[in-house]
């Protein structure tokens, strides 16, 4: 009976997905980045904003064009759907398999495009936040988190390596995006039109072929396989758990709500200058740090952000996941603190360095966090309880920018210099890691009453199940 | 009933996977650096 339901999906259902002998763990690597090389496109939304202020005038913004201000929701909305589709579907996607979900995001994504580039021919901005800021964050939440899951489970012994190589396509997606979108908006404009609803057309036809790709080639381990060579560690150790914790049993637990304030506060801190980062340079750096020059430093923060996600995550298997993200509080500390001080003595050098180093802590932060909970919960539900935990990170997106943008604010007014502005922002920021350190510091192994017992499991064994029909 | 995949990967299909997903990101990558080259001129 359980195994008709669960073939019910057909081509989609996990038990179609289960990988045969013979099948290389390395193909889910490529699945993965075909989902997220994807959806990472929401990173360079921007190039968007200014081309759709002149929707109506071309060249000039016209008295009915939108305005930043509205365009800004697009992406907040998206992100915030994020969020809650993470949350929300967090268990549908680890029972309903990943080929389900990364289809399921694929044309989430895709009709999230369409419905904006129609939103464009008629001008309708509510449509499009209906089309890219609810439907495609739906298509973010959901193919963030299903990949990351499977990659887990395909690399018990290397788990920060795998979850790193599928977040840093979250990251790189926008290296992608943005010079595809602005040459599409190039080959599509005319005298009398800027070209981005054909635009946003070709991105979801693109983005849809590309994620179907990823969910063909995606497969689930069968039950019991290890990769080759591999012995799993008859004990447990202090902090890597062999049991496995029911996705809503692991928010009752302290170490979830540890970890959720660890990854908040470490990506608050990141985010934070991540969106300043090219005024902050040339108002502390003035004449020093011309705006080409502050374009550059951004875009070589956005390859540290991409690069830390894979070599932190990476690390942190062989430091541990929690030694990982002490590093990141203590040396993020001492950075944050440094950054006023090469603003004083007139280090460029020193302030790039620090910058790249803090930026690729944040990237670090999000890509090391579900091998973490995998640690702490087990492998069972790591995509679900990984999806509850990213509502930290729609928490830091409000946070970051507020306490960078206000405090600023707040010091100009109050008489401070332009290039010191900045200084009270860094060591707040200073402040929210030593919280982060206290948090991760109070994480000990999950109390032995919240693991899953075999007989109160839910029937999620479709595997079993199928091999036993 | 075998649900599962008997199919073996050869090493085209793990070429061709990580092409398909590794030439776009080069290219990203290699665009994004080039625009950082900027902060050192």
């Amino acid at each position: 009976m359980q195994t008709a339901s669960r073939d019910a999906g057909g081509w989609f259902s996990r038990s179609r997905t289960v990988a045969g002998p013979g099948y290389s763990r390395w193909m889910v690597p490529p699945a993965a980045l075909c989902v997220h090389l994807c959806i990472g496109q929401a990173y360079a939304f921007s190039v968007f904003n200014l081309p759709m202020t002149r929707l109506i005038g071309i060249t000039e913004s016209a008295p009915d064009d939108w305005k930043l201000t509205e365009l800004g929701w697009i992406f907040s909305l998206a992100i915030f759907f994020l969020g809650v589709s993470s949350a929300l579907f967090g268990r549908w996607v680890e029972e309903g398999g990943p080929r389900k979900a990364m289809f399921t995001a694929a044309c989430c994504w895709a009709g999230g495009f369409l419905i904006s580039a129609f939103g464009v021919a008629i001008h309708n901005l509510w449509v499009i936040y209906l089309g890219y800021g609810v439907i495609g964050g739906i298509a973010l939440g959901i193919g963030y988190i299903s990949p990351v899951s499977t990659l887990i489970k395909w690399f018990p012994d290397r788990p920060g390596m795998a979850t790193g190589m599928a977040i840093m396509g979250f990251g790189g997606g926008a290296f992608i995006a943005s010079p595809l979108s602005v040459w599409l908006m190039n080959r599509f404009k005319t005298d009398t039109h800027v070209g981005v609803m054909e635009t946003f057309a070709v991105l979801g036809i693109v983005y849809f072929v590309f994620m179907v790709v990823g969910s063909v080639l995606v497969r689930v381990p069968a039950p019991g396989w290890k990769p080759e060579g591999y012995v799993e560690p008859t004990q447990a150790t202090r902090l890597i758990t062999r049991n496995d914790v029911y996705v809503y049993d692991a928010l009752k637990t302290p170490q979830f709500w540890l970890i959720w304030w660890v990854l908040c506060l470490n990506v608050t801190a990141g985010i934070g200058v991540l969106g300043q980062a090219s005024a902050m340079s040339q108002e502390m750096f003035p004449g020093q740090i011309t705006p080409v020059a502050a374009a550059g430093l951004v875009g070589l923060m956005s390859l540290f952000n991409m690069g830390g996600r894979f070599a932190w995550a990476s690390t942190s298997d062989y430091i541990g996941r929690r030694n990982t993200y002490f590093v990141f509080m203590v040396l993020g500390f001492v950075l944050y603190c440094l950054v006023p001080y090469t603003g004083s003595v007139g280090s460029v050098t020193g302030f790039v360095l620090c910058f790249l180093i803090i930026i690729s802590m944040y990237g670090g932060g999000f890509s090391t966090v579900p091998a973490y909970l995998r640690d702490m919960f087990g492998t069972r539900y790591v995509g679900a309880i990984h999806g509850l935990l990213l509502t930290a990170w729609s928490a830091a997106g409000i946070f970051g920018p507020v306490l960078v943008n206000y405090i600023r604010e707040y010091n100009v007014t109050h008489g401070v210099p332009n290039a010191q502005a900045y200084n009270t922002t860094m060591y707040i920021m200073a402040g929210l890691l030593v919280i982060g350190f206290i948090c991760n510091f109070l994480v000990k192994a999950v109390d032995a009453r919240f693991h899953m017992k075999p007989e109160s499991e839910p029937a999620l064994d479709i595997a079993a199940s199928a091999a036993k029909a | 009933m075998d649900n599962t995949n008997s199919s073996g990967t050869t090493t085209l299909q793990l070429v061709l996977a990580w092409g398909f997903v590794g030439i776009p990101l080069v290219w990203g990558v290699f665009q994004t650096l080039l625009n950082a080259l900027k902060l050192f001129q």
